[in-house]
């Protein structure tokens, strides 16, 4: 019997039998779930303290590896945070894994009552498609007092929260490229 | 912040208003209690609720809603009164010496220079005497037109017992508060002031947070470790939304965005360039056409020529306002007149990680302003109410999905986890994050959908033409992998580059060649040899690499500054205004607290505020500031150079103050059918709104099976012991709350965090609820919009929603 197996199956016959305490060996084998996992370094997307958070992943860098999130942890060397979060934070791995999360891209056409799924090719192309009509459609050369102003009044951009400085800086120059005046993000409200 | 989230250990004492951080910003919070415990700080809480952070606190205060502006000018008044503020740093660091302008009048609630017809300040009564180009000055601070002796005549009204008439709360209590936080008006003690949504969310946030900021000048507290005037951000990256211009009114590193007037950019430049008004200014904005002209060569790359002006011109200019309120106003509007001549309003929008229907005041005219849109993309991790705004519950009065013509895309996003970059924290950090997994299913990252979105437009622009199509393809968008740009490569970008060679001009031994990264904006030309995507950001991405991403925690100061972890902006600076934390020698006020010193050669300490080699005398300390110095009277401003209380818009009582004069003259109210305005006769109770530390915004509680919808599983409604006697209301019963726009449900919390008030003589009753959630979500945890009940009210400067201080009835369900 392997040292292994004999402590399975003194677990399950109960230690007490044995008239020692199995339970330290017992926690032994148990693998801690974290122990071969990939840590990444990363920050927490709600509140602006942003507290240092260490991502576990199982599963390695291999190609046909599908990594898994198994614990969102916080990170002690931060020195803000120093390894504490709180109730929203610890629960990062929820956030992550939760099953009411999008996976394709979806469409609900003028008067329908329900979604359908579209690919991303035919989404890219339709709303690029809305995007130069509605420009072309509204676009103000000049305004009352003839001066030149190159707006899109016909549409508007709005940014979220947890958009990285460097997507609000590609979303800038995309509204700039449009001639989008009306945006607006999170910070307002 | 001006300071640091660490940095508030080294306070002596910690206001917290308008914010109640030990709910929000709980792992932020723990540095408050470290000042508690190593310095003896004594926190101070003043709120409309007993919360958790005032369970912790040393003295809390009750405050009745949206009065915070008279609770703080009786702190001003009752500091100048008993001489409890720091008079060296007050004649050195403010205006208070600057001489005003004798027509410059206050008189029954209104500024000089309204015009009622229009409902706006002219401003031109209020500017500084000049003599030459500098503003004239009294250093004795006794000439009656000076800033300083005009802030006592303007805070005199604001006594103990007009304070209790206005806030409701007890003068004793009001006193108490008022000599803590004034202890530290000298230079031995330092305090800071905390605030977040409570202060932002109201017709008059802006002179609120002028108000306190005003205080700290008083009390020579900014600029000082443990001192400072601190926002408390309440999401990941909004302060980088806003340093990266993502409101209308910017260009990233907040320069202005071009209006029709500025035809050119030398009109431009010319505009936004400003002069100096006093001899000591550094007047750092005077950099402003380098900044700019950096900006233009990095959204335009090699389309940008001198010639061209920097292809000035492709800039769309904006004409008013076109933020958040007039967006959704002008969209179920059709079309607005803002502009001077009619224009159309947007039939279209297209929003990243944002929830609008959830977000917006008058969450019924959200449904009915969406409904006229043509199409709509949605990029989200979730189904939010935004991207469903289509089947919506009846109470939110939307047309019938058969009736609502709106194409709806709704496009699967990475969450944060799934994708690298930076956020900036409330301090200013920008902190870079790697990716550590791939998205779920088909999600992608942001930048990959917008950039495949906007490379296919463009490629529809270079085959068929259209509208000025040179707008849309002389953006550069040079990046190794176009449609899928790697965010060091942009953040290289932001962080700017040399385009040809170029001297550093303060040190000749710095070159740097084309290509090379720069090491900061003070490397920035205005002829098109360098390119910065924003200047504040400059230095995050040197030759040295990402500094985003340094985790070096040591802390040689011991003050809490982390120089070497990750990139504090501007200039990896960790307190703001640091200059003012020395004398006029330059000499730290506390020897044990600096800043920075000058020792003689250069300023050391934290990376000055300050041109590094230029000795005390040479320049005043808030080099931003055309004066030099900083404003307890800020001419600038849209509703008043002081502050001054109003009520809020949905006025609970006539302003005791100036009955003619009740709310912000300068708010301007929208007239459309859905914007409808409740009376005190009709809805007598204040209510206000507020997060709770188990759930983020209208976010979490999509979480299928997660421990924050058990912690927190739905919406209630904080109801005080008394007003739930009076109407017969249980704890855990059902009630209604209505306002002048709507009604929910919810349970009752019946509770004793909320206090009957006295206010003008008369007791009244405030309630409040959280926000989080809306008929999207995980089922069993959906519940009404917060925002069903606020109004279509907001601050006259910042176009901020009145979310904290509006009028309700209550009822049982």
């Amino acid at each position: 019997m392997q040292r292994r197996t004999f402590l399975k199956a003194t677990a399950l016959g109960g230690g007490v039998a044995l008239g020692f305490d199995v339970s330290r060996a017992e926690a032994e084998m148990r693998a801690l779930k974290i122990a071969r996992t990939t840590e990444t370094r990363s920050i927490c997307p709600y509140c602006a303290v942003s507290c240092g958070v260490i991502i576990h992943t199982l599963g390695d860098k291999s190609k046909n590896v599908k990594p898994a999130v198994v614990h969102v942890e916080g990170d002690p060397d931060h020195p803000i945070s120093r390894g504490s979060l709180c109730p929203k934070g610890a629960t990062l791995r929820d956030d992550i894994t939760h099953k009411n999360r999008l996976l394709h891209p979806k469409v609900r056409r003028p008067g329908s009552d329900h979604w359908e799924d579209i690919s991303w090719d035919d989404a890219v192309s339709q709303i690029a498609r809305h995007i130069k009509d509605t420009r072309d459609r509204t676009f103000v050369a000049k305004n009352a007092k003839g001066q030149v102003v190159n707006r899109t009044p016909g549409i508007a951009m709005i940014g979220g929260c947890t958009d990285t400085n460097e997507f609000n800086y590609l979303q800038w120059k995309v509204v700039t490229a449009l001639g989008v005046p009306y945006r607006d993000t999170q910070a307002r409200v | 912040m001006t300071n640091g989230w660490v940095d508030i250990k080294n306070a002596d004492v910690i206001l917290a208003m308008g914010g109640n951080p030990a709910e929000n910003h709980p792992v932020g919070f723990k540095w408050f209690m470290e000042a508690k415990r190593n310095r003896n700080a004594r926190l101070v809480v003043v709120d409309p609720r007993f919360t958790r952070t005032a369970a912790v606190a040393d003295l809390y205060s009750p405050i009745r809603a949206g009065t915070d502006i008279a609770y703080l000018l009786g702190i001003i008044r009752y500091a100048l009164e008993n001489k409890r503020y720091h008079e060296d740093y007050v004649k050195l660091h403010t205006n208070a010496p600057l001489l005003v302008n004798p027509a410059f009048t206050f008189n029954d609630g209104l500024f000089s220079g309204f015009d009622p017809a229009k409902g706006e300040y002219a401003k031109d009564t209020w500017a500084y005497q000049l003599g030459g180009s500098f503003a004239k000055t009294d250093p004795t601070l006794q000439d009656p037109q000076c800033v300083f002796q005009l802030l006592k005549k303007h805070v005199e009204r604001y006594t103990p017992e007009m304070v209790e008439k206005i806030c409701g709360v007890p003068k004793e209590t009001f006193l108490k508060v008022a000599e803590v936080v004034t202890s530290t008006g000298n230079p031995e003690r330092a305090g800071t002031i905390t605030y977040a949504l409570g202060w932002t969310q109201h017709s008059t946030a802006v002179q609120i947070i002028r108000t306190g900021a005003m205080l700290q000048l008083l009390l020579g507290n900014v600029g000082r470790p443990g001192g400072g005037v601190n926002a408390f951000r309440g999401h990941s990256n909004i302060q980088g939304a806003t340093d990266t211009a993502g409101t209308f009114e910017i260009l990233p590193g907040y320069l202005k965005t071009p209006t029709g007037p500025w035809q050119s950019l030398k009109e431009y430049l010319d505009a936004n360039t400003p002069k100096p008004l006093e001899a000591a200014s550094m007047n750092y904005w005077q950099n402003t056409p380098k900044f700019m002209v950096s900006l233009l060569k990095a959204a335009y790359g090699k389309a940008a020529t001198k010639e061209n002006d920097f292809g000035y011109s492709w800039l769309p200019k904006v004409d008013g306002n076109y933020s958040w309120m007039y967006i959704f106003d002008d969209m179920y509007r059709g079309d607005t007149t803002r502009a001077g001549g009619k224009e159309p309003g947007p039939e279209a929008l297209i929003t990243f990680g944002m929830n609008p229907v959830g977000l917006g005041p008058n969450s019924k005219k959200m449904v009915a302003a969406l409904a006229k849109q043509k199409w709509m993309v949605v990029v989200e991790n979730v189904e939010t109410e935004t991207s469903i705004f289509w089947k919506a519950p009846k109470e939110y009065e939307g047309p019938p999905p058969s009736q609502v013509q709106t194409e709806v895309f709704l496009l699967p996003a990475a969450d944060f986890a799934e994708k690298d970059g930076t956020f900036t924290n409330s301090a200013r950090w920008l902190q870079w994050k790697w990716k550590a997994l791939d998205p779920p299913g088909q999600a992608k990252a942001d930048q990959e959908i917008l950039a495949r979105i906007f490379l296919a437009v463009r490629d529809l622009y270079q085959k068929e033409g259209g509208a000025l199509p040179e707008q849309v393809t002389s953006v550069s968008w040079d990046y190794t992998s176009p449609a899928s740009p790697d965010l060091g490569d942009v953040l290289k970008e932001m962080s700017g580059k040399a385009l040809a060679e170029v001297h550093d001009p303060n040190d000749k031994t710095k070159v740097h060649t084309a290509g090379q990264q720069l090491d900061g904006f003070g490397q920035l030309m205005d002829d098109g040899t360098t390119m910065c995507g924003n200047w504040l950001h400059s230095g995050v991405y040197t030759e040295a690499g990402n500094n985003a991403q340094r985790r070096n925690n040591a802390d040689p100061t011991g003050l809490g500054m982390f120089h070497n972890w990750a990139f504090s902006w501007p200039a990896n600076r960790r307190i703001m205004y640091n200059r003012a934390s020395a004398d006029a020698e330059g000499k730290p006020w506390d020897a044990k607290r600096p800043g920075i010193t000058w020792n003689g050669e250069k300023w050391v300490g934290d990376v000055p505020d300050m041109k590094p080699d230029a000795p005390p005398g040479t320049y005043g300390a808030f080099i931003m500031i055309p004066e030099g110095v900083a404003r307890l009277y800020a001419p600038t401003f849209n509703d008043g150079p002081f502050p001054e209380h109003y009520e809020a818009v949905e006025a609970a009582v006539v302003n005791p103050l100036h009955p003619g004069v009740t709310s912000n003259p300068a708010f301007k109210k929208f007239t459309s059918d859905k914007d409808v305005y409740g009376t005190k006769e009709d809805f007598p109770i204040v209510c206000t709104t507020y997060r709770l530390t188990e759930h983020f915004h209208y976010w979490t509680q999509h979480q299928h099976q997660g421990l924050l919808n058990e912690l927190q599983p739905g919406f209630f409604v904080e109801i005080p012991e008394g007003l739930a006697r009076e109407k017969g209301i249980e704890n855990g019963s059902k009630v209604k709350v209505t306002s002048a726009r709507g009604q929910i449900q919810g349970v009752a919390m019946v509770t004793r965090r909320l206090y009957p008030l006295k206010v003008d003589g008369k007791e009244m009753w405030q309630i409040g609820f959280p926000i989080h959630w809306g008929f999207a979500g995980d089922p069993g945890h959906t519940g009404p919009l917060a925002n069903m009940l606020t109004p279509s009210a907001m601050d006259p400067n910042t176009w901020t929603p009145e979310y904290k201080a509006f009028l309700v009835k209550l009822e049982k369900a």
